[in-house]
């Protein structure tokens, strides 16, 4: 990432340094990632053990589906809910860039 | 200081030291109390405790495993608005010594009584100012009473001036010597404390309503401004510092007011002067008296504070000394006193130097006797510089024939 693209390049520091919630949606995680994940929505039973462990809250139910999803923005590639899913409905595939 | 030749006045009462700082302690009115026993700090919170099982002090007490969580605890507590207060000794504090400098950077106001006891090993449950110099670096306001009043006084100073720098205070006395002796001291009450301190009003509380992050995670990029905010907050407390003593004054008519509350010296404008923290004060304006009736012009100045450390004042009341002998109960191996490091540093830039010599004295508990200041004053009469570095500090106390190589 370059210093132009940082977003809290210019943070104000309070005193304590105390920051307001929600301020780190704007750093996209998802741009470290090496592995995304892959869904077989036909697969998936909707149980939600990927958005129960996944460390960035990034697997999500997809509106109106019986099959959940992932937020790429965010996601980091952990791999965990291909570990933890129950039907091995996740895979990881490598980023292609 | 209180007189120890007057009697207890009406006011005065007569009481342990601990038992006499949890009174004071309670007269802030405390939100929250949590600590662990350690000696020779436990009477502090052991009367605290008293004090909220039996109605009269409205506090919440907070029990906790280990002096790490006693701080942690006042971190939650300070964070979501509250008026926390601890007490420690020794490995107590050095187990604190995270969550402190932690506590420094959230900046909460979090006040301390530290009854000062070595630090292991050997094992030694004495009173010396390793501890409290072992946590100089954390951002903590650190003050030295020298009698049991002034441990009183420090501890309701202390939150007056935290609350409005946001910075935490360690109020150090002596253990054993101050903790652990019977002295008349004024007891404030509520209502006079709570004229001289009104209910802490923070910038930032932790409230689910309104979420915050306290105590966040900083880059390179922040860290730096971060810290230097304490920084300058430490420099923003002398001001402080001297008003709350200015207002404590005429609440309370205690006079704390000397070189703008950050020293108190007693003859000094004389040639020879000494510097000491703490307990040892009193000894030593009994063999300055001595001393002084003996035609020999020595005086004492004492720092009353010692982080913000009192630069300009020391200046002030060091530079046209004759020669100057630092009294410690602190030493930094491969070095030097810290007290006499920093003095000498402070003068490094100033229009003159005296020659100063330290003295690690008192340490764990050993008697500083009337002979052995003597002793001192003596050898700081004939200090000239330049002096080799083996020349600057020496520990005339030694027992060198328990030495196993009998001192050679």
């Amino acid at each position: 990432m370059s210093e132009s693209e940082d977003p809290y390049e210019n943070l104000t520091i309070t005193t304590g340094a105390v920051v307001e919630p929600n301020t780190s949606r704007v750093n996209k995680t998802g741009s470290w990632r090496q592995f995304k994940p892959v869904i077989n929505v036909d697969a998936c039973i909707a149980c939600g053990q990927c958005d129960t462990y996944c460390p960035d809250q990034a697997a999500k139910p997809v509106e109106g589906e019986d099959y959940y999803g992932f937020d790429l923005d965010y996601c980091k590639g952990c791999g965990i809910c291909e570990e933890v899913c129950p039907t091995d409905a996740i895979d990881m595939i490598r980023e292609e860039k | 200081m209180a007189k120890a030749e007057q009697n207890p006045s009406e006011e005065q009462k007569v009481m342990k030291g601990t038992s006499a700082v949890a009174r004071g302690v309670m007269a802030a009115n405390p939100d929250v109390v949590s600590a662990y026993p350690i000696t020779p700090q436990t009477g502090v919170v052991e009367k605290l405790s008293d004090l909220v099982a039996d109605g009269e002090l409205d506090s919440e007490f907070i029990k906790v495993d280990s002096e790490f969580n006693a701080a942690s605890t006042c971190i939650g507590a300070s964070a979501a608005g509250a008026r926390a207060f601890s007490a420690t000794s020794s490995q107590g504090l050095k187990l604190m010594s995270e969550p402190l400098f932690t506590a420094a950077g959230m900046r909460l106001p979090i006040v301390m009584a530290v009854a000062n006891r070595s630090l292991s090993a050997p094992l030694s449950i004495w009173a010396d100012h390793t501890d409290a110099f072992a946590e100089r670096d954390g951002g903590m306001m650190q003050f030295h009473a020298e009698d049991v009043q002034e441990a009183i006084d420090h501890v309701l100073m202390g939150f007056r001036v935290a609350e409005q720098v946001n910075l935490p205070v360690l109020s150090n006395f002596d253990g054993f010597i101050l903790t652990h002796v019977q002295e008349p001291a004024d007891i404030p009450t509520e209502e006079e404390v709570s004229e001289f301190l009104p209910p802490r009003d923070p910038e930032y509380t932790l409230d689910p309503s309104d979420p915050k992050t306290m105590g966040a995670f900083a880059r390179p990029e922040h860290w730096t401004e971060a810290r230097y905010e304490i920084q300058r907050a430490m420099e923003e407390s002398k001001d402080v510092w001297a008003k709350t003593v200015e207002e404590f004054k005429e609440i309370f008519g205690r006079d704390y007011t000397e070189y703008n509350g950050m020293l108190d010296t007693y003859h000094g404008d004389a040639d020879y002067r000494l510097v000491a923290l703490g307990s040892m004060c009193g000894t030593i304006r009994k063999v300055i008296d001595e001393y002084r009736a003996e035609g020999v012009d020595v005086g004492l100045i004492r720092p009353r504070v010692h982080r913000p450390f009192p630069t300009e004042e020391l200046r002030e009341a060091l530079g046209d000394a004759e020669a100057v002998g630092v009294l410690t109960k602190e030493m930094s191996p491969g070095y030097e006193s810290a007290l006499a490091g920093e003095i000498k540093g402070t003068l490094y830039h100033a229009e003159n130097q005296p020659p100063i010599k330290s003295f690690v004295v008192g340490m764990a508990g050993r008697d500083i006797t009337a002979s052995d200041i003597g002793a001192m004053i003596e050898e700081t009469m004939e200090a000239s510089a330049p002096m080799a570095f083996d020349e600057q500090e020496s520990w005339p106390q030694l027992r060198e024939e328990l030495l196993a190589d009998g001192g050679d």
